[in-house]
């Protein structure tokens, strides 16, 4: 039995492109009527993949028409965008979407959630038989070794995660924290809600119009600051989300020295996301002050996943050596199964580990 | 080095290998004490090889009282150099001279001298976690996050730590020194002059902290200075003097 993948991605095509073969709700049956065994469809925002045994070659074009959702007449430019794995290769690659390897933001972990899912279906539609539960189950064990035992997934690579990330290396927990919002915008609307998320709970609003800072503290949660009062809740908060349209900075050494007098033990993280800024950049010489604009969070999501980037090859050593025992395992299982049902050939069987 | 070489290649993970292995020193360490006590019929300090090797051994213990207890994440990778570094002085050195005369047991000498010296490990404790948050405080400071930053323990929790063990150091060292004056027996000028002065200094690191006048990366670094003085005063005390008592 064949065992393969055929599948386009970010990698290969464009968004359109992946429209285009996105799949539909009967592709499972289609795939299982042109000849495939076993299939799996796994589609995402990124990948539309089909996972499938059989024993015959299904050619590529032939899948590539049971994904295709409109009929177009361009038939010959089907299977164009499309790759095609087959046996180590197909498991090599499934091990590495699983882990993260192949995602657009390496590491993310959101797409172990999306290939359990599409196994789940599969498995309940009655797609995916024995042949592909050994192999996504397998690929779960992978994906999840890989976590566990590398920086893979360390670090924050979007501005929200990485403002939060970074407040708990200085707080610790957030339970304790007070944050004030100056500015009700969008950004520091998504980036408080983060930090609730993360348990903070005293939370403040501020904005020029009270009507903007009233609506976003009910929407969050928190309580309305009259926008003359910020200055004063300085001297109790612990984290600052600034993002208002100020053409002139807002918080300047000058103005923090004072209140930095009374709070000498307490760190302050002041998070700018206002363009133009909203606090002096110098303000970050002053001690117990973490400022960090719009550029500087940035540029540690990109440190995050350049980390995150030199622990590929850890990951390909973890895949690698799944591979080989998975060959090993297989064809152990199957030679069990071949002589408990009293099977002639093991080149019968589902899945040789020579193909592997 | 299991730690450094882990994090450099990204796959370091929180687990009790530096605790089992300072404990496994701790007790090597133990043993040679106990030998040495043995042979010495006396609590092993009677010179600067000794003390040396008393100091690492108050390290291991304090950081094996408060390592599991403040859930300092990678502690043990910044307090075994100090050990190593210690225990090696202590070898390598030529300071293993024997006294010339057998020193008579002192109980009240040898509980000023061996509680003092357990005060140096909650200072060096202190130091460690001063060093940490120093580290800890650069990256978040300049913006660039290493590997190490994402291990290390949030700056509050590292800043309660230096704290407390800057506490506990403080009634240990006060502790030493108010036995210091039972000991049936005049102390030498010096020591009580550089005894005295480790105090002052500590008890100013502590008020300065408890009336808020210093900034925790002051705190940090003044733990580093505090401990660095502390240990060159031991050293130059005990190798001057040659003798059985401590600060």
């Amino acid at each position: 039995m064949n065992l393969f993948c055929v599948g386009l991605s970010h990698h290969t095509a464009n968004v359109e492109t992946r429209e285009r073969f996105a799949g539909h709700t009967e592709t499972d049956c289609i795939l299982r009527a042109a000849g495939c065994a076993e299939a799996l469809l796994l589609t995402t925002c990124n990948r539309v993949e089909v996972y499938g045994a059989s024993e015959q070659r299904v050619s590529t074009d032939e899948i590539a028409r049971c994904l295709v959702r409109t009929i177009d007449n361009e038939p010959e430019e089907y299977a164009q965008p499309f790759y095609r794995y087959e046996d180590t290769r197909c498991v090599q690659h499934l091990f590495r979407v699983a882990s993260g390897l192949d995602s657009m933001v390496v590491g993310e972990s959101e797409i172990l959630g999306q290939v359990k899912k599409a196994y789940e279906s599969a498995r309940a539609s009655g797609a995916a038989g024995s042949c592909l539960h050994r192999l996504f189950q397998r690929a779960f064990r992978v994906a999840k070794q890989v976590r566990t035992h590398t920086d893979i997934t360390r670090g924050s690579v979007s501005v929200g995660s990485v403002a939060v990330d970074l407040a708990q290396r200085i707080f610790g927990q957030l339970g304790n924290c007070k944050v004030l919002v100056l500015g009700a915008g969008e950004t520091s609307e998504r980036t408080a809600r983060s930090l609730i998320s993360r348990g903070v709970t005293d939370l403040r609003v501020s904005n020029r119009s009270s009507d903007r800072a009233e609506a976003l503290a009910r929407l969050v949660g928190g309580q309305a600051v009259r926008f003359d009062e910020w200055p004063e809740q300085c001297h109790e908060i612990d984290i600052l989300i600034t993002s208002t349209s100020s053409e002139t900075p807002l918080l300047t050494p000058e103005n923090l020295s004072a209140v930095l007098r009374n709070r000498v033990d307490r760190p302050l993280f002041i998070i700018d996301i206002a363009v133009p800024r909203d606090v002096d950049p110098s303000v970050n010489e002053m001690e117990g002050v973490y400022l960090y604009d719009i550029d500087s969070l940035q540029s540690v999501a990109e440190q995050s996943l350049a980390l995150r980037r030199q622990q590929i090859a850890a990951a390909e050593a973890i895949i690698a050596k799944h591979i080989a025992d998975f060959g090993e395992s297989i064809s152990r299982k199957l030679n069990c199964e071949v002589r408990s049902a009293k099977q002639p050939v093991l080149r019968e069987t589902p899945l040789r580990a020579s193909e592997l | 080095m299991r730690t450094i070489v882990a994090l450099r290649a990204g796959i370091f993970r929180p687990g009790q290998f530096n605790f089992l292995a300072i404990g496994l020193g701790f007790i090597f360490q133990t043993a040679f004490l106990s030998i040495r006590g043995h042979a010495l019929g006396r609590c092993p300090l009677t010179n600067l090889f000794e003390v040396f090797i008393f100091v690492a051994w108050s390290v291991a213990l304090i950081y094996m009282l408060v390592g599991p207890a403040y859930r300092l994440s990678l502690m043990g990778a910044f307090t075994a150099p100090l050990v190593v570094l210690l225990q090696g002085f202590a070898l390598i050195a030529p300071i293993d001279i024997r006294h010339p005369v057998k020193l008579l047991a002192n109980p009240w000498l040898e509980f000023h001298a061996s509680i003092s010296l357990v005060a140096y490990g909650a200072f060096a404790l202190a130091c460690i976690a001063g060093v940490m948050y120093l580290v800890q405080e650069r990256q978040l400071k300049t913006h660039q996050l290493r590997s190490v930053f994402y291990h290390l323990p949030p700056l509050t929790d590292l800043f309660a730590a230096i704290t407390r063990l800057l506490w506990w150091g403080f009634a240990l060292y006060t502790l030493g020194l108010v036995s210091g004056f039972f000991v049936g027996q005049p102390l030498p000028y010096v020591q009580v002059v550089c005894a005295s002065a480790v105090w002052l200094l500590y008890a100013a690191i502590l008020q300065g902290r408890h009336l808020r006048r210093l900034a925790p990366k002051h705190v940090a670094v003044l733990c580093i200075i505090g401990f660095t003085a502390a240990l060159t005063l031991l050293w130059g005390i005990t190798f001057t003097a040659q003798m059985p008592s401590l600060p």
